[in-house]
């Protein structure tokens, strides 16, 4: 690739960050299997920014030398369970935290063997960003693609082609190139993202925090550059606004004295799933369709003119109308669909496989719904994206096209479109057991 | 440039900061958990954690009173001055306290000890299941953090327990999104953890900001110590000296509150919170590599403890 679309890419980002929402936070997901360097990777991150306390130093370098390690082994920092410490192994997703004086970093870290694709939905369901690490020596393989199209499958638009291992391949450009060339061109197919793609060595920490000058074909950003300055999150301030209520406040203000009247304050509790709230909006209430003007949203005793995506606030409204839980405040022009069926992919999370006949318990946004799976469309094969039609059930890690019918209405957007509105969780009714994860097509 | 950019320069940043972030997903967590538990309990220690807990929840419930009750586990080997924080906060909040003692369980023989002066801090997992069961509870919402530990970066925010109170980190329900399953079987509870995604800086800074008040503990003060590897343990009446160890007063804080058995201070001149986050920002060692006597045992001892229904 030429140097100069890198630079002009990252031109690009830094711009686009500055004009939208550079938040304090940005949350992430790694993919790759340990031998792609991930772990390694992460203690790289880690350590480079000072995240790596000295007693934790100390310990992982005690353990690393008494297992006859030449250098630390990394995975010892983020493995955190006796079992996994034991047989070398990674069982669940597990969260990192570090931060540089620019920005916060959450990391969702998920191990790259089996229950695989249950791991990454989990963990990639929050993230903004996924880092995909390739092996310089081996290219994109089988689950590149796999990751790349969870990633996709789970509305993550900003991605991150780590080709790492750069050192063992003599940091050859073309090798580089022709990695990058493959991905794109099967990344390309899966729908719009932004790739920036960055040839380091985690091992030796080249390009991952620190810019290395010594790839004199490489003008991008380092993998930290590139975090610190990629807008989270840029989808949710810009789409239509929709607030489920979590819970009715009702108390009474005044205290009566000097022939005052008590008078009943009602708030509405909730979280901002998108869009912004201003005082003086008109929303629309779902499902009873009642219009009414905002005229005061707060954070406790903090009055504000306005809120914007992920805020919890309590918004009070200039008429009476019947709200309760499960509801959705609503810009009044773009308006959710209301529905009783919807079409979604779905991840089988359960080692219960699905029961095609049974009832199931859907949970929307603050809404819980008996639902059934009225048609199981196809199922991919995350390895080849080749849809399998008609298959008579799920077992874990399947993903599923299907129809759900619902018995009450949801109100829902595309998955494509809101992230929070467009996302539920199957419950099962009798274990209570999380079973499934889906998204609105 | 077009009107928009304008817009976007005139206007305040839209953005919220880490902190704004991190406030409103604790909010929102509270909110469910009330709105979806018969019961819920939020434990409380007089700690720090539970300090800034104790704060959201203020803020998730306002206008309302905070709508649940508090419930302590004490060791009966807490600090004075904390156990009245405690009782001070309780009434300012306005919310009902249930202080249950694993003196109690002793009594009874659900907790047995190996000496008098035995550290009781993993007990009070026993004394904790006597009290979900006694009301009933279904919820317990803690101020734990992933960052704290290994075993707990692996831990949801939303736990379920069964009715031993076990933790199975092999099976643990998937978390998506902000879609809590909080649905659990009759006898089984779920722990609820708030503030998972809050690192002790993270912890620090909102206190700053929202000026919330804590025991003197955590800021310096003169006190009697004795250095035992690197560790500075307190000279109490539960962590005498010993013979020919040398007792020095110097001058310290708590990092992390909790049992006395088992909490060591740090040498530290940081008065303010103001001089804690500078100190934080340029301390080497984790909170509980620093202070802490019983995660030191082995590097598993909090998964252990977990898995016995500890916190």
């Amino acid at each position: 690739m030429n140097p100069l679309v890198h630079q002009a890419l990252h031109t690009e980002t830094i711009e686009l960050a500055q004009n939208q929402c550079l938040s304090g936070l940005l949350r992430f997901i790694t993919a790759g299997s340990v031998d792609d360097g991930k772990s390694t990777l992460i203690g790289r991150l880690l350590y480079d920014t000072g995240n790596v306390a000295a007693d934790q130093l100390a310990s992982i370098q005690a353990t690393s030398q008494k297992r006859g390690l030449a250098a630390i082994d990394w995975s010892l920092l983020t493995d955190g369970l006796i079992a996994e410490r034991e047989q070398g192994i990674t069982i669940d997703v597990a969260y990192r935290y570090f931060s540089t004086a620019r920005r916060k970093f959450i990391i969702g870290d998920a191990p790259g063997h089996e229950q695989y694709t249950r791991n990454m939905v989990t963990a990639a369901s929050s993230a903004d960003l996924a880092i995909l690490l390739v092996d310089a020596r081996k290219g994109v393989i089988t689950q590149t693609r796999r990751h790349a199209y969870l990633a996709h499958l789970l509305g993550i638009r900003e991605l991150v082609l780590a080709v790492n291992k750069m050192d063992l391949v003599d940091w050859q450009p073309s090798i580089y190139r022709s990695i990058v060339d493959e991905f794109n061109a099967f990344v390309s197919q899966l729908g719009r993202h932004h790739v920036q793609a960055i040839p380091l060595s985690a091992l030796n920490g080249t390009n991952v925090a620190t810019h290395a000058e010594a790839i004199p074909w490489y003008d991008g950003p380092s993998l930290l550059e590139h975090l610190e300055s990629i807008p989270s999150r840029r989808d949710a301030d810009q789409t239509p606004m929709r607030l489920p209520v979590q819970r009715v406040v009702r108390v009474m203000m005044g205290n009566g004295a000097n022939g005052a009247t008590e008078k009943e304050f009602r708030g509405y509790q909730g979280t901002l799933a998108s869009g912004h709230l201003h005082v003086g909006d008109e929303v629309e209430v779902m499902p009873s369709g009642q219009r009414a003007r905002v005229t005061g949203l707060n954070i406790a005793e903090q009055a504000l003119q306005k809120a914007s995506a992920d805020r919890s606030v309590v918004v009070s409204l200039d008429r009476e109308i019947d709200i309760s839980r499960g509801d959705m405040l609503s810009d009044p022009i773009q308006l959710p669909r209301v529905t009783k069926g919807i079409t979604a992919d779905v991840c089988w999370l359960s080692e219960q496989p699905l029961q095609t006949h049974g009832k199931y318990l859907i949970k929307h946004t603050t809404r819980s719904v008996n639902a059934l799976f009225d048609d199981l469309i196809y199922r991919v094969d995350v390895n080849t994206l080749a849809h399998e039609a008609a298959p008579e059930s799920a077992v874990m890690n399947d993903i599923l096209r299907v129809k759900l019918k619902l018995q009450q209405p949801l109100f829902v957007d595309n998955y494509s479109d809101n992230r929070t509105t467009g996302s539920f969780i199957v419950i099962d009714p009798v274990s209570f057991h999380t079973v499934a994860a889906g998204v609105i097509i | 440039m077009n009107s928009q950019s304008n817009d976007l320069l005139d206007q305040p940043h839209p953005s919220a900061d880490h902190l704004d972030l991190l406030e409103a997903e604790a909010l929102f967590i509270l909110r469910e958990v009330t709105a979806e538990c018969r019961h819920p309990v939020m434990l409380y220690s007089g700690g720090k954690d539970s300090a800034v807990l104790l704060h959201l929840a203020y803020k998730a419930f306002h206008p309302e009173r905070i709508g649940l009750a508090l419930l302590h586990i004490d060791t009966g080997h807490n600090y004075d001055e904390v156990i009245a924080y405690r009782d001070r906060m309780a009434e300012r909040y306005d919310c009902q306290l249930h202080v249950r003692n694993v003196e109690d369980s002793i009594r009874k023989g659900s907790v047995r000890l190996r000496h008098p002066l035995e550290s009781r801090n993993s007990h009070q997992s026993v004394t904790l299941m006597e009290a979900i069961a006694e009301f009933g509870f279904d919820a317990c919402l803690g101020g734990a953090r992933r960052d704290e530990e290994k075993a707990r970066a692996k831990e949801r925010i939303v736990s379920v327990r069964d009715e031993f109170g076990q933790w199975e980190p092999k099976n643990q329900r998937p978390e998506l999104w902000s879609l809590y399953n909080t649905r659990v079987a009759p006898g089984n509870h779920v722990r609820v953890f708030p503030i998972s995604n809050w690192t002790e800086l993270d912890v620090w800074q909102y206190i700053q900001r929202e000026d919330i008040e804590l025991p003197e503990l955590y800021f310096s003060h003169l006190r009697d110590i004795v250095r035992r590897g690197d560790i500075l343990v307190p000279v109490t009446h539960l962590t005498p000296a010993n013979q020919g160890e040398t007792v020095e007063t110097i001058s310290c804080r708590f990092r992390t509150v909790g049992d006395i058995s088992c909490t060591a201070p740090v040498a530290s001149t940081a008065i303010t919170v103001a001089d804690i986050i500078a100190e934080t920002t340029q301390c080497l060692l984790t909170e509980r590599g620093a202070t802490r006597l019983d995660d030191r045992a082995s590097d598993g001892a909090m998964e252990q403890r977990k898995k016995e229904g500890y916190f």
